[in-house]
């Protein structure tokens, strides 16, 4: 037995050896798995490191914008004119002037008036789009439409007539009286000759490529039919317009989270004697609540935000506060300070909103728009 | 339907109007969206049409308009209009031609490979030839104006913000959703810290970034001053204006592509990954072959969506840069704003209608290959 261990005169460098290669093997593991995750979803040590580098530049790219808003908003102009101070209290002495020029001073009656007015409109219109847009989206899963191409050409066609006869000089009102009434008698007639019909999927493409007309090439027949209806700078034209350019994303987000919702609920509840509405209303509406936030939210960033539509369609009673950001690039240069505070004001409510509803965007983009 | 009238309950005259309401619920249910769409969509879009061929005056008492025929159409193509829209077009050189002409072959080679298929259809050769067409004339624009003393229009700077940007945000916002999709500490704090930029309104975005990228009085005065360009304004430089709209575009967009990939990432099946790493792939082969193939056809819609809204850039170049230097930064929007500014209501209809003819053009081709993936996964 004896034999088989090395002598002492080898045994000390292979000890060495042993304790070098030992050492070696456990940098190696200690090596691996520094690069070997656990699990599929967990990091191994470097990779979260790096992970954990890159997002912080990110979030850093990200908050160092916001946070030089916050320091703008307390300097004066004097202060802003020098050149960049980055630290309150240490590079330079904070002051509230911007903040109670917006809020107390000369401009506090506009800024409260247009954040009133955003606040009516954009969550008015966001939930409209929601209600019709929900329903309209159950609709195209659930229900089976076949419009007529004949009475949809007739459509377009009467719309083109009454254009004309308005453009020749007669009065609008006429003129669209006149084309509904041929639109009828044609509808009877000849509308019912054309027996080619779409379906669903064409009415949900026709919906949603919608948004894809860019708003200023339909911005200047919604200022006249406005003007005509004496609705310009009122709470109704903006709304109306928000909620009909918002209705398409609503549509399309839904569509997708309504498909996910199981058909069999809703057919024992019909089976047990529930009208659709009942249906719709306390089977549908509860089952799709995190697709509804999400769509919601979207809908709302997107009219609390809305510039141009805004700079169409109001003059001065219900201007949004994207406006009145804007108008702060005066004769005088920009009031980098007096526009801080207010991109500022704009955006905590948002921003609050997001943070409170972040668990619902995921999970309700989870299910709808990514199985689209 | 027809069962449930014939049954005989005449005693109750609610069950009536109920069976009644029922049968109309499938109309109650899509009338508003239709009707709310036929008003301010589909109205507006013809009465538009009809502006953008006629000329706009003020008259007594009002306006009064006069058709025109394609006279607008025709000032943004050839007429005066033409350096704005179109861009300033340079002399014809041998790169032109050789880049134009690999195009155009690789254009005839797309177009000859459908023709020698088994399956050609009468709509799908229209429509491959109209996207032939379109992309031919579009980067014969291109060619001639990106470089060489050439100048960019309207229209092609609106395709490099749209394009240029949407590569960005993708990219940005694939790599950011996979990093805080892994199981870290503290994902959630990131996840709502990258979703703020969304929220913020693109006129507050556009101030904030005319304020950052100022040289003299921006916080990065000192990098500027380091490198020696401290009386530069990047803003006066075309391309320099260009990458700062951008920058900015990107900041703003690239959380709307985040939030969605992660949601499209962490609803990924977990075996096939499971089973891939048992039979020892590297992560690239599991991102290529599994990943990838997953959350496509998410890309796909979002990439769509965005091409959609990007198309209706105006806040940036308005605010950051006034449009300028010169018409450089202009997008077709902020072109059809200035028209309508200078009331040429006419021309500034014909504008849009360009820039939706440009949206409906990709929006098409991207539906299209949307369509044919999907068939392909089926």
């Amino acid at each position: 037995m004896k034999r088989w261990f090395p002598s002492k005169t080898i045994q000390n460098p292979t000890r060495v050896g042993a304790f070098f290669s030992q050492l070696g093997s456990r940098i190696w593991a200690l090596l691996k798995r520094c690069f070997q995750s656990k699990t599929i979803n967990t990091p191994s040590p470097v990779g979260a490191v790096l992970s954990y580098l890159i997002l912080g530049v990110w979030a850093f790219l990200i908050i160092f914008p916001l946070y030089w808003l916050v320091v703008t908003s307390f300097k004066i102009s004097s202060q802003v004119a020098e050149g960049p101070f980055y630290i309150p209290f240490v590079d330079f002495k904070p002051s509230l002037d911007a903040w109670k020029y917006i809020l107390a001073g000369d401009l506090s009656k506009d800024t409260l008036r247009n954040f009133t007015n955003t606040i009516i409109v954009a969550p008015v219109s966001a939930l409209l789009a929601l209600v019709f847009g929900a329903t309209a989206a159950y609709a195209l899963v659930r229900f089976e439409y076949r419009p007529r191409v004949g009475v949809i050409l007739t459509f377009i066609g009467c719309i083109v007539l009454s254009l004309v006869v308005t453009s020749l000089g007669v009065p609008w009102q006429i003129a669209l009286a006149v084309a509904a009434a041929v639109f009828i008698i044609l509808l009877q007639t000849i509308g019912r000759r054309f027996k080619r019909a779409l379906g669903n999927n064409d009415i949900a493409f026709w919906m949603i490529s919608q948004r894809m007309l860019p708003p200023v090439a339909i911005v200047i027949p919604i200022y006249i039919l406005f003007q005509q209806l004496h609705l310009l700078d009122t709470y109704a034209a903006l709304i109306i317009t928000y909620v009909t350019s918002n209705l398409p994303i609503v549509i399309w987000l839904m569509r997708d989270y309504v498909n996910t919702i199981p058909i069999e609920l809703e057919e024992c509840a019909a089976i047990d004697g529930a009208s659709r509405y009942r249906i719709f209303w306390s089977i549908v509406l509860p089952l799709a609540v995190p697709g509804l936030v999400a769509t919601f939210l979207f809908v709302l960033v997107f009219t609390w935000n809305e510039y141009l539509l805004a700079l169409f369609l109001s003059s001065a009673k219900v201007q949004t506060l994207p406006l009145t950001i804007a108008a702060q690039n005066s004769t005088r240069g920009p009031q980098w300070w007096n526009m801080s505070v207010l991109i500022l004001i704009m955006i905590i409510p948002v921003i609050v909103i997001a943070i409170v509803l972040e668990r619902y965007i995921t999970r309700g983009l989870l299910i709808g728009a990514v199985k689209g | 339907m027809n069962t449930e009238t014939e049954e005989p309950q005449p005693s109750s005259i609610r069950t009536v109007i109920s069976t009644v309401a029922d049968r109309l619920a499938a109309s109650v249910f899509i009338l508003p969206t239709v009707l709310a769409l036929l008003f301010l969509s589909i109205f507006p879009l013809i009465a538009s049409l009809y502006v953008s061929l006629a000329k706009f005056d003020i008259a007594k008492g009002g306006y009064k308009l006069t058709f025109v025929g394609l006279n607008n159409y025709k000032k943004l193509f050839v007429g005066s209009e033409g350096d704005h829209f179109l861009g300033k077009f340079a002399p014809n050189t041998p790169l032109t031609w050789m880049v134009f002409g690999l195009i155009v072959i690789a254009l005839a080679i797309f177009l000859a490979r459908y023709l020698l298929n088994a399956r050609v259809s009468i709509s799908g050769l229209i429509g491959r030839v109209l996207l032939t067409l379109g992309f031919g004339t579009l980067s014969w624009m291109l060619v001639h104006t990106l470089w060489n003393g050439g100048r960019l229009g309207t229209a092609s700077t609106t395709l490099v913000y749209v394009f240029v940007g949407i590569f960005f945000q993708y990219i940005l916002g694939l790599s950011l959703a996979m990093l805080t999709v892994q199981r870290l500490p503290g994902r959630r704090f990131f996840r709502v810290i990258f979703l703020l930029p969304m929220m913020i309104t693109p006129v507050g975005v556009a101030y904030m970034f005319r304020m950052l990228t100022d040289t003299s009085k921006g916080p990065f005065t000192p990098i500027w001053q380091g490198l020696g360009l401290i009386n530069f304004s990047w803003v006066n430089n075309a391309w320099g204006a260009r990458t700062a709209i951008l920058i900015g575009d990107v900041w703003q967009w690239t959380p709307f592509m985040f939030i969605v990939l992660v949601a499209a990432l962490e609803s990924q099946a977990v075996e096939p990954i499971e089973a891939a790493t048992v039979d020892g792939a590297n992560s690239w082969q599991i991102f290529r072959f599994i990943t990838w193939p997953a959350i496509l056809p998410v890309s796909m819609t979002l990439i769509l969506i965005r091409l959609i809204e990007a198309f209706k850039i105006v806040d940036l170049p308005n605010v950051m840069t006034n449009g300028g230097p010169g018409t450089a930064t202009q997008s077709l929007t902020y072109h059809a704003y200035i028209n309508w500014r200078a009331l040429n209501i006419g021309a500034s209809a014909a504008v849009a209608y360009m820039l939706l003819f440009l949206v409906t053009f990709f929006s098409m081709i991207f539906v299209n290959l949307i369509r044919q993936r999907t068939v392909e996964t089926l």
